[in-house]
């Protein structure tokens, strides 16, 4: 019987050239469909400028396209052979980070190389997604199912999340929490170990309350009541809520945005840029926008399925999750549907580290696709 | 081999849950949007513009004043202040500096300008001095290149070209105090104005006006971006009074001639238009507008004359002899007197154990009701009051506008009081006296009225009957058709006219000194005196002290109260003044001059020939008549 996931082995390695031409264009127009909206969004956050976002968000994008393709060239045995080293990588920097990080945004989060900064906890939702790939990969179901199995992939991820938690960070540290925990699902690990951890999460719960910052402790009181303090903390949700509903169905017009250009709406070229942009373009592209990420997560998706590695199907699968994660969760937040943890919305959201950290997701997505009919074995 | 299959199969079907999963929040997210932007869509709208739109009231002018000849009573007068904008000028120190040089600031003005620089935003003007005279407006303008961010603020303040002349007719206008009921949203304006006392306050709805709005966008910290909208309010509408300003000025001059304290009140008999409402001294009401300081509001609370009182209204005082008009007309309706009938006054009466005296201590012999009017004959009187009684002498007060408020609008009014049986039994638990009669045949005792009271006592005995109302407003012709007539006999109101006239115009009569004849023109009136202090029986005895010899506050009030021309009555007067002596020495003489001029002016009197006393009020040239 033919079994639409089995796909006939194909060990020869393809030229560059071949590579190039077995990319799915159709998922780079809709990156770069998305990567557009930003720019445009920027350029009427700036009230009608170029400067300083959209042509800088566009140079970005334009460099990010580089590494994605560069990224997809490569032999996904690569990827394998070295995912642990890239996750200690990462690893080591998130500590380094931790000992002697520089201040930015009230959280040591940045590593300064002098030319760029870098996020650790961005290459750690990368690497961690490729480690774990790797570790499954070569485990049998029994040892997946088995408790002593998950204790090595439970520290892999538990470790760092940990440290981006006390940098801290507590939306990314969630955010790989959360791609972990998905993964570990859909490797199949059973459901009342699911429930076992939810449960003893939930009995800590207090606990860890006691720990969170006073500014994290505010955002989730915020959450729960925005009117709790309508000119301090609720005034963002409060703001962002006003701006989108106002938008109606079609919105009020490309730089026309009231809530945005008065200023009323914070942070409009980060975190509230989908806010702004229901608010000029409606619900109508505010619906087209989470349109065209589902369609990329579906492509995703589909890539997943056609790849004959247990490895890339995970690599592919995780990488979605990772990448529906920022989207749900900035829209729910600027929808007040979740706390405000400064997630931004990638591809659409100002800021070079998370163009850098979801291009690169895609270019190791596209990887997986170009390399569906390699098969890796077992390592 | 097997197992790994079932690896491969769980991890696809695990994905495709998870798939489902991302798909079902997705979903939630369309949902939550069409939430959002759909069904709350009005209450979002409605609330963006709430945060973008500022309205802010436009002050309409408030409505001007004229007198009934058109002259401006109450107008309104640019008023300039110099504001500075923080964000516009490089150093607030250096152009605080220049603009001192320019003129001088007190140590407080700078440290409110400082306080309020700090507690605003940069874009906010702060106000540095206002009321600004036009020289210091081009001084600052000449020096504009030295004062960065320094503009000129023009507003309008009222301004009453008549100054303490008018201020007991017009009020005043002040700020909004925490007692003023806020039915309006421009009371909520800062520095807005509201009438506070007089015509000021009687018309405030219609002077006030509807305030206009001016819609503008602002960003979230305030600042106006653009207008939106302006609605220009409806300016306050004008009033046009009965006052004639030529005689109200003429009126009040001839009490501040001589410092004197007191009211007048003119009115046109047939109608009852005020046509002068003097209460002296008075206050200026520009003061007030601008805001009065501590010091000036104790100066005039500690003055003697009280004048912030209206006297013409407020002030209760004993008609004195002008009471016996009424006393007249009672026993002549009541039939206890006829006309020819004849009283001997041997200067002093005396009923039970008391003795009543007549003013004049060598008595006047016979008189019948004419010459006891015209010698104003006390005895006379109390021999009339003693066969009247009270009730009926009461009841003719009454129907002469006496004993209770006429109610022309100004606050403070007062009902005055005209005693009969019922009111004392109330009052004191006591029965009414026989000598009680007797002294309120003479307008004393218990009897009080305001002086607007015998105004309108004076025109209603002046026109032959016609209920005439005081009144600020122009009547139409139908309200001049619609005055009632009083039930009184003709016969008997000339008779008292008789007395009238021959108390201004036969020599020796009491007011003979203050008559006048402009071409055959005359008035006619009474005079009256009311004691401020007992005369005690030693003093009678030995010698009355003359008036000039007693302290202010003791001296005895005089009274008049008079119409002209004398054989067709058009203009009444009364007249008041405070401690003045008697009524023939102090108020004859100033109503007679009031009813010259209004005779003067009036060109139906003058054949044509108008009197062109009148130069109109010098208008300075910053006064702009706003309609």
């Amino acid at each position: 019987m033919y079994k639409f996931y089995e796909t006939t082995i194909k060990t020869q390695s393809m030229s560059l050239t071949e590579k190039f031409f077995n990319l799915n264009f159709m998922y780079i127009l809709l990156i770069s469909l998305m990567a557009a909206t930003g720019v445009t969004m920027l350029y009427s956050a700036a009230n009608g400028s170029w400067s300083p976002w959209a042509l800088n968000h566009l140079v970005r994008f334009a460099f990010g396209l580089g590494i994605m393709i560069a990224l997809a060239m490569i032999d996904i045995r690569f990827f394998m052979r070295y995912a642990y080293v890239f996750y200690a990588i990462s690893l080591i920097l998130l500590i380094v980070v931790e000992v002697e990080g520089h201040i930015g945004m009230g959280a040591q989060r940045w590593i300064n190389l002098g030319v760029i900064k870098i996020q650790p906890s961005e290459l750690m939702k990368i690497a961690l997604v490729l480690a774990l790939a790797r570790y499954f990969h070569t485990s049998s179901l029994q040892t997946i199912e088995s408790i002593r199995g998950i204790i090595p992939p439970a520290i892999m991820t538990l470790f760092p999340a940990f440290l981006v938690m006390i940098q801290p960070d507590l939306g990314t540290a969630l955010m790989l929490l959360f791609t972990a925990g998905m993964i570990f699902f859909v490797v199949g690990v059973q459901v009342w170990k699911f429930a076992v951890v939810l449960v003893a999460a939930a009995c800590a719960m207090p606990i860890a309350w006691h720990f969170l910052h006073g500014y994290q402790k505010n955002r989730i009181l915020t959450f729960l009541d925005p009117e709790r303090d309508p000119l301090g903390a609720g005034y963002h949700i409060i703001q962002s809520k006003i701006a989108l509903g106002s938008g109606g169905v079609f919105g009020k017009g490309f730089l026309k945005g009231t809530q945005s250009h008065l200023n009323f709406l914070p942070e409009k070229h980060t975190d509230f840029i989908f806010t702004m942009l229901s608010e000029e373009f409606g619900m109508v592209g505010a619906v087209f926008v989470v349109l065209v990420n589902l369609l990329i997560i579906a492509y995703t998706y589909s890539f997943a399925l056609k790849s004959n590695s247990y490895f890339g199907k995970l690599v592919a699968i995780g990488l979605a999750c990772n990448y529906f994660l920022y989207i749900f969760i900035n829209i729910s937040m600027v929808l007040g549907m979740l706390p405000v943890v400064g997630i931004p919305l990638p591809l659409i959201s100002y800021g070079g580290t998370v163009m850098l950290s979801v291009m690169s997701s895609f270019g190791i997505i596209l990887c997986v696709y170009i390399n569906r009919n390699v098969n890796l074995g077992k390592d | 081999m097997n197992r790994d299959n079932d690896k491969g199969k769980v991890l696809i079907n695990r994905s495709l849950i998870v798939g489902i999963g991302k798909f079902v929040l997705l979903m939630c997210i369309i949902l939550r949007l069409y939430y959002l932007q759909v069904f709350q869509a009005d209450k979002y709208k409605t609330l963006a513009d709430e945060n973008r739109i500022s309205t802010r009231l436009l002050v309409p002018p408030r409505g001007l004043i004229y007198d009934r000849n058109g002259v401006v009573l109450a107008t309104n007068q640019q008023n300039f202040q110099a504001l500075i904008v923080a964000e516009q000028t490089p150093s607030l120190q250096k152009t605080l500096d220049a603009f001192k040089k320019i003129m001088p600031l007190t140590e407080a003005e700078e440290q409110r300008i400082r306080k309020d620089l700090k507690s605003n935003k940069s874009f906010v003007p702060i106000k540095i001095k206002e009321n600004l005279t036009w020289e210091e407006v081009s001084k600052i303008q000449l020096n504009a290149s030295d004062l960065p961010g320094v503009i000129i603020d023009e507003g309008l303040s009222r301004y009453y070209p008549y100054g303490e002349k008018m201020a007991h007719v017009l009020g005043y206008v002040a700020a909004v105090s925490d007692k003023d009921v806020k039915d309006d949203p421009l009371l909520e304006v800062p520095g807005f104005k509201i009438g506070k006392s007089g015509i000021e306050k009687l018309y405030e709805k219609k002077l006030r006006g509807k305030g206009g709005n001016l819609k503008s966008e602002v960003n979230a910290y305030g600042r106006v971006m653009k207008e939106i909208e302006k609605k220009e309010g409806i300016p306050g509408e004008r009033i046009d009074l009965t006052i004639d300003a030529r005689l109200q000025e003429k009126a009040y001059d001839l009490f501040a001639e001589k410092d004197q304290s007191g009211a007048a009140i003119l009115l046109d008999v047939h109608t009852g238009e005020i046509l002068a409402f003097v209460s002296a001294p008075s206050f200026d009401p520009n003061v007030f507008s601008k805001g009065i300081s501590s010091k000036e509001w104790k100066e005039l609370l500690a003055n003697e004359k009280n004048p912030l009182s209206n006297k013409a209204i407020s002030g209760q005082y004993s008609p004195g002899s002008t009471f016996k008009i009424i006393t007249s007309l009672a026993a002549l309706e009541a039939g206890v007197i006829k006309p020819d009938t004849r009283f001997f006054c041997a200067a002093k009466m005396v009923l039970g154990t008391h003795a009543f005296h007549c003013w004049k201590r060598a008595g006047h012999g016979s008189l019948n009701v004419v010459e006891a009017l015209k010698h104003s004959c006390d005895i006379f009187f109390y021999e009339t009051s003693l066969r009247l009684g009270i009730e009926k002498l009461a009841e003719m007060a009454r129907r002469f506008g006496l004993g209770s408020k006429i109610n022309i609008g100004l606050e403070n009014e007062k009902s005055g009081l005209i005693p009969d049986k019922a009111w004392k039994l109330k009052r004191f638990g006591e029965t009414w006296q026989q000598g009680e009669s007797l002294i309120s045949g003479i307008g004393q005792g218990y009897i009080l009225t305001t002086p607007l009271q015998l105004a309108t006592m004076i025109a209603r005995v002046a026109n032959g009957g016609y209920q005439v109302t005081p009144t600020f407003s122009i009547l139409n012709q139908q309200d001049k058709e619609h005055i009632k007539k009083i039930k009184i006999n003709p016969r008997y109101l000339d008779m008292v006219k008789q007395g009238l006239y021959d108390v201004v115009n036969v020599p020796g009569a009491t007011a003979y000194r203050s008559h006048f004849d402009y071409h055959g023109i005359k008035m006619a009136g009474k005079t009256g005196s009311t004691q401020v202090r007992r005369i005690t029986m030693k003093e009678r005895q030995t010698r009355i002290l003359k008036q000039e010899e007693l302290p202010w506050k003791l001296r005895d009030h005089g009274v008049f109260v008079g119409y002209a021309p004398a054989d067709n009555p058009k203009y009444a007067v009364a007249v008041l003044v405070e401690h003045g002596g008697g009524g023939s020495t102090a108020a004859a003489p100033i109503a007679s001059k009031i009813l010259l001029e209004a005779v003067k002016l009036d060109p139906s009197l003058n054949d044509g020939e108008v009197q062109q006393s009148f130069t109109p009020y010098d208008l300075k040239k910053n006064i702009i008549p706003v309609e």
